[in-house]
């Protein structure tokens, strides 16, 4: 493609793209993200593509591979257009049947439309959908809408316009004043004043001037991030530049952690057409403005996400963090100045500049605006991204977006902001989510992540996991972090293994007190929070756990034993099988025992043991009952002809 | 043949600013760990002390420096996989590898690791083999997956 010269030339190009879209053509959209590949898509596409050639259909429909859609759960899904059909949890068989049935006949397969579980009812239009119908998706929407290996998709929906008005008719002031009547505030995590942040790094006395992206993403629990960046690498793009002609920077980073493979290749192959196109680089659009960008692919630390220990690891360097009196807007990579916001943050910004800092400023509460991604994940009936307004909440969240309750179980906690944040239970799921309410109930935002937790998540067990996680993570630089986390782990592996003592939860509390005052950074600082708040909402778990040796959720293995209940065992051999250290004796037509010495309490039988039987129970605080006599071990079984 | 590549690699970071880890994780790319010779090689062409590559290698673990096996299995431990048994998923590998995380099997045909999130987290339990994602696991599934490599 030839290079752009001008505000007119990339129009004259949007308008030739646009032109050239036939609007009835045939169209068959996959997401093809990291999800949905673990979900088998690959060849679901793969048979796409030899379906189309045997049914003759060769170069009369168009494949187009999209980034996330959202609905994880449900996934692998599609969209054929232009009817706008939409299936879900498409094999590779059902292929075949979509290209003769709704690609030549334009007829609709039933069974692939969702299937409302709380109604009956299919839904042919996904505004019908309950997972999408109560959502806001402004930034997810242009996922469906575009191949993210392709810039002209992105000019077809308008993309880079938001950069050209920048450049032409705004001046860096007038952005900043855009930014401020927003009122965005940093979606990676503290949700600091993206407007403060700028300013400062504007400010700043320095140069060069650093933009920076933190695609990091190291809270496990959510992948917002790598939605955005593998779905439409573009708007990332152009937000960072905005914010470089804001802040007078011409050099940027982009930090993808090298778990997001798909990520990085999106990304590398979005700024190899943005430069052809002259949309970066030297003298963009002939406006005068430079920008280069480079991809810095994170090595695996959690810490690294810490925006000076992140500025550190551009340098090359071990990712610790420094102290924060230094502020990175003022020194930053190099002692530079150097602005750093989250994927998401970056991806509104476009959004701002185009439709305006009061329209996006109408969206959501008085202290938090616009939208929020948060990764919907756990004992949840629909899982996946979601994208809500600020203010929404958790409850409708995990019920009407969210479907309810897996397996009809009961909820217990939803666990936001990932290790830095805290268990929810069940008496604050009315609460409006946004920062500073999360804040209030001992949580925090986070990057967005939303594990929903049932009856059976052990909250004591959750907080050594979260402790554990922080103390592997914790850089070792300063001392309350580095100790404080692993003397409270060895509490707690005290406790989930029966070694609970009296004095454990006072002296957790004490040692969370100094963590969250005296760490260096922020993930120190809020490192108590998963301890907090499981002790403050779920102390009686604790209790049950030191006093009475007993895991109320039954998932401790040193507190719980697997029995076989002689009652309800058909001797089916089943658990026998697939029991790994052959604890368990048994052969047909004699009820099964589980020798408990032998039993590594892996849950193999558990799982195993048929629904109809349901013989293999979990005990608590409670002895094993005694093994059953020989004599009484068989089973007489009356043969069905003898019945009659 | 695996020093021309190594050497080939860190010529392409010649004269650059905050390399390091790039350089390691291209090498690992390529290598699928990082061995002693290209970190001294890195140090005699790049003129950075052995002792500074490898704060680096050790505090990132993205970074191998034990060879590993020509499969690697990455069993996801993020929050979403772990409340949906994630460690059970663990476990059953250990269990079948009869190797525990961090470790190589004997005939180096698999290494086991445990990474802090793969970002599916709507489909956990997740694991990654080689670089195939495979979500909504349970232990049967495992055995079954498994008999694809050798």
């Amino acid at each position: 493609m030839e290079k752009l010269n001008s505000p007119s030339d990339l129009e004259k190009l949007r308008e030739d793209i646009i032109l050239r879209k036939d609007p009835k053509r045939l169209a068959v959209a996959v997401c093809v993200s990291t999800g949905c590949e673990a979900l088998g898509v690959q060849k679901v596409l793969e048979t796409f593509n030899e379906e189309i050639k045997k049914q003759g259909l060769e170069g009369k429909v168009d494949i187009k591979e999209t980034g996330c859609l959202g609905f994880c759960e449900k996934g692998p899904r599609i969209v054929i257009y232009p009817e706008e059909i939409y299936y879900f949890q498409v094999k590779a068989k059902d292929v075949p049947e979509i290209v003769s049935k709704t690609l030549i006949n334009n007829e609709i397969i039933e069974r692939l439309l969702y299937l409302d579980p709380n109604t009956g009812k299919k839904s042919r239009f996904l505004s019908e959908v309950p997972f999408y119908k109560n959502q806001n998706r402004l930034l997810l929407e242009s996922n469906s809408k575009l191949d993210p290996k392709k810039i002209e998709d992105y000019l077809a929906i308008g993309g880079y316009g938001a950069l050209e008005k920048t450049l032409f008719s705004m001046t860096p002031e007038k952005i900043l004043e855009e930014i401020k009547v927003s009122k965005l505030r940093g979606r990676g995590g503290g949700g600091f004043p993206t407007y403060i942040k700028w300013k400062s790094s504007r400010d700043a006395i320095g140069d060069p001037k650093y933009v920076i992206v933190n695609c990091d993403e190291g809270d496990p629990g959510a992948f917002m991030n790598r939605a955005v960046m593998e779905g439409n690498p573009h708007s990332i793009l152009e937000g960072l530049m905005i914010g470089a002609y804001a802040i007078g920077s011409n050099e940027g980073f982009i930090y993808v952690r090298q778990e997001y493979p798909l990520a990085v290749e999106n990304m590398e192959n979005a700024i190899h057409q943005a430069e052809e196109l002259g949309l970066l680089g030297e003298n963009i659009l002939r406006s005068g403005f430079n920008f280069k960008v480079t991809i810095h692919r994170g090595a695996g630390a959690f810490i690294s996400g810490e925006s000076s220990a992140l500025m550190t690891a551009l340098e090359g360097k071990v990712g610790e963090p420094k102290p924060k009196y230094v502020h990175t807007s003022e020194k930053g990579v190099w002692d530079k100045p150097s602005t750093l916001n989250n994927v998401e943050t970056w991806a509104n910004i476009p959004l701002i500049i185009g439709k305006g800092a009061k329209w996006f400023a109408s969206i959501g509460t008085e202290g938090s605006k616009g939208t929020k991604i948060f990764a919907l994940a756990g004992k949840v009936n629909n899982t996946g991204l979601v994208e809500v307004p600020f203010g929404i909440s958790l409850r409708d969240i995990i019920y009407k977006i969210g479907g309810g309750i897996l397996d009809g179980k009961k909820f217990k906690g939803v666990q936001t902001g990932g290790p830095s944040g805290g268990v929810i239970p069940e008496q604050h799921i009315d609460s409006p989510v946004d920062f500073d309410e999360l804040k209030k109930l001992g949580s925090m935002m986070g990057s967005g992540g939303l594990i929903v937790m049932d009856e059976d998540t052990c909250m004591v067990e959750l907080a050594r996991y979260f402790v554990n996680f922080l103390s592997d993570e914790s850089c070792g630089k300063c001392t309350p972090c580095r100790e404080g986390l692993k003397q409270a782990l060895i509490i707690l592996k005290g406790i989930t293994s029966g070694k609970g003592k009296g004095e454990d939860i006072t002296q957790l509390n004490k040692i969370a007190e100094v963590t969250s005052v005296a760490s260096l950074c922020a993930l120190g600082l809020t490192s108590a929070n998963p301890l907090l708040t499981t002790l403050r909402y779920f102390k009686n778990e604790y209790e049950a756990h030191i006093n009475e040796k007993r895991c109320p959720a039954l998932f401790c293995k040193a507190l719980i034993s697997y029995y076989i209940d002689p009652k309800k065992c058909q001797a089916c051999t089943i658990c026998y099988r697939n029991c790994p250290v052959e604890a368990i004796n048994g052969e047909p037509m004699k009820i099964h025992v589980i020798n408990q010495s032998k039993c590594i309490k892996c849950g193999n039988c558990f799982d195993m043991c048929p629904s109809r039987f349901k013989a293999v129970k979990k005990i608590s605080g409670d002895p094993v009952p005694p093994q059953i006599s020989e004599d009484k071990r068989l089973i007489k079984r009356v043969r069905k002809e003898n019945r009659q | 043949m695996t020093e021309d590549k190594i050497e080939k690699i860190i010529n392409m970071y010649q004269n650059k600013q905050g390399i390091l880890i790039q350089l390691l994780l291209d090498i690992q790319r390529e290598l699928n760990w990082v061995p002693y010779k290209a970190i001294k090689n890195i140090s005699e062409k790049l003129k950075i002390p052995i002792s500074q590559i490898y704060r680096i290698a050790s505090f990132y673990t993205g970074i191998s420096l034990n060879p590993r096996g020509r499969h690697l299995v990455r069993v996801c431990a993020g929050t979403a996989c772990y409340v949906r048994g994630g460690t059970r998923i663990l476990d059953s590998m250990e269990n079948k590898l009869k190797i525990k995380s961090g470790e190589t099997t004997n005939d180096k045909a698999f290494s086991l690791e445990t990474v802090n999130c793969l970002g599916c987290c709507a489909l956990g339990p997740v694991i990654e083999i080689d670089g195939q994602y495979f979500g909504k696991l349970n232990t049967e599934k495992i055995e079954k997956l498994l008999k694809n490599y050798n």
